[in-house]
């Protein structure tokens, strides 16, 4: 055999060698990769198994909840009315008024009145209890200004120097007597002999 | 014989490097796939467990009907102890 045809062999073999240990090589990373897509295979299957419900529990609660805000708007609307309920929902939520109630698309035009001038001061002090109110630990404006447990701080205020033991010293009773500042118009029978009645016949 | 050295220098400078070069590169490609699918399959997982609170949607539900029933009871006795707004307004 001639030196070229032995180089030439030699040459095909490498190749071939090269050939071999790269595809193999390349065969293990491909089984590597499908044992992991097995297992993101098992994952996917299990979320679609635990998601397969979601839709239609999250439907009925939206209905739920749909049909609880149809009411509490329909009622708002029905015992207020439309510009009052605006002015109620503006004096609550600051803001909430220009986006309108759901039902009532004419709301969004309606000018909110100042919740002070519509209602008295104790309806206007009930309904901004909200976030002071220690019941109102889940309002929406965020948690609850008071303790519930150890709201003391309110009434804490009203004695500030400490609770006191006795009443403060009432204004002294007015000066009588002949020196007094105020004299009254003196009476006609007083040192005279008292007054008898008449005897019954 | 000039045509056999003249082919084997061919195949030793340019057919081996490139057939080395192109298989190096589909290995390199292969190795570079591996770690993307095991964050993937990490993703999966971790994504199935946090929907392991799912069954507690059917919880939320059973109380919104609930909670939601309340106020319409609430909602319908105030209806009738309060006055309705005057006409007009």
């Amino acid at each position: 055999m001639s030196a070229p045809a032995v180089a030439m062999l030699i040459a095909v073999v490498a190749i071939v060698l090269a050939l071999v240990y790269y595809l193999v090589s390349v065969i293990l990373e491909l089984r590597k990769i499908s044992a992991g897509l097995d297992k993101v295979i098992g994952s996917v299957v299990e979320i679609i198994e635990k998601s397969a419900p979601v839709n239609d529990v999250v439907n009925n609660i939206n209905g739920q909840l749909d049909a609880g805000v149809d009411l509490l708007e329909g009622l708002l609307v029905k015992k207020a009315g439309l510009t009052d309920s605006m002015g109620l929902i503006e004096g609550l939520y600051p803001g909430a008024a220009a986006a309108g109630l759901r039902n009532f698309p004419e709301s969004k035009d309606v000018d909110p009145p100042r919740i002070g001038e519509v209602y008295t001061k104790g309806t206007l002090t009930l309904a901004r209890l909200g976030r002071e109110a220690p019941i109102a630990t889940a309002s929406p404006n965020g948690p609850a200004i008071r303790n519930p447990a150890y709201a003391t701080t309110a009434s804490r205020k009203l004695y500030p120097g400490g609770r006191p033991l006795e009443p403060e010293p009432l204004p002294r009773s007015p000066v009588i007597g002949t020196d007094s500042p105020v004299q009254y118009e003196q009476r006609d029978d007083i040192g005279k002999p008292r007054k008898r009645m008449p005897a019954q016949g | 014989m000039t045509l056999w050295w003249i082919g084997d220098g061919l195949l030793f400078i340019i057919v081996a490097p490139i057939a080395v070069y192109l298989l190096d590169g589909v290995l390199r490609a292969a190795k570079s796939i591996v770690p993307s699918v095991d964050s993937i399959a990490r993703t999966a997982a971790a994504g199935s467990k946090d929907l392991d609170a799912v069954p507690l949607l059917l919880t939320t539900q059973s109380q919104v009907e609930q909670t939601v029933a309340g106020v319409a009871a609430y909602g319908a006795s105030l209806d009738v102890i309060v006055d309705d707004a005057e006409a007009g307004q």
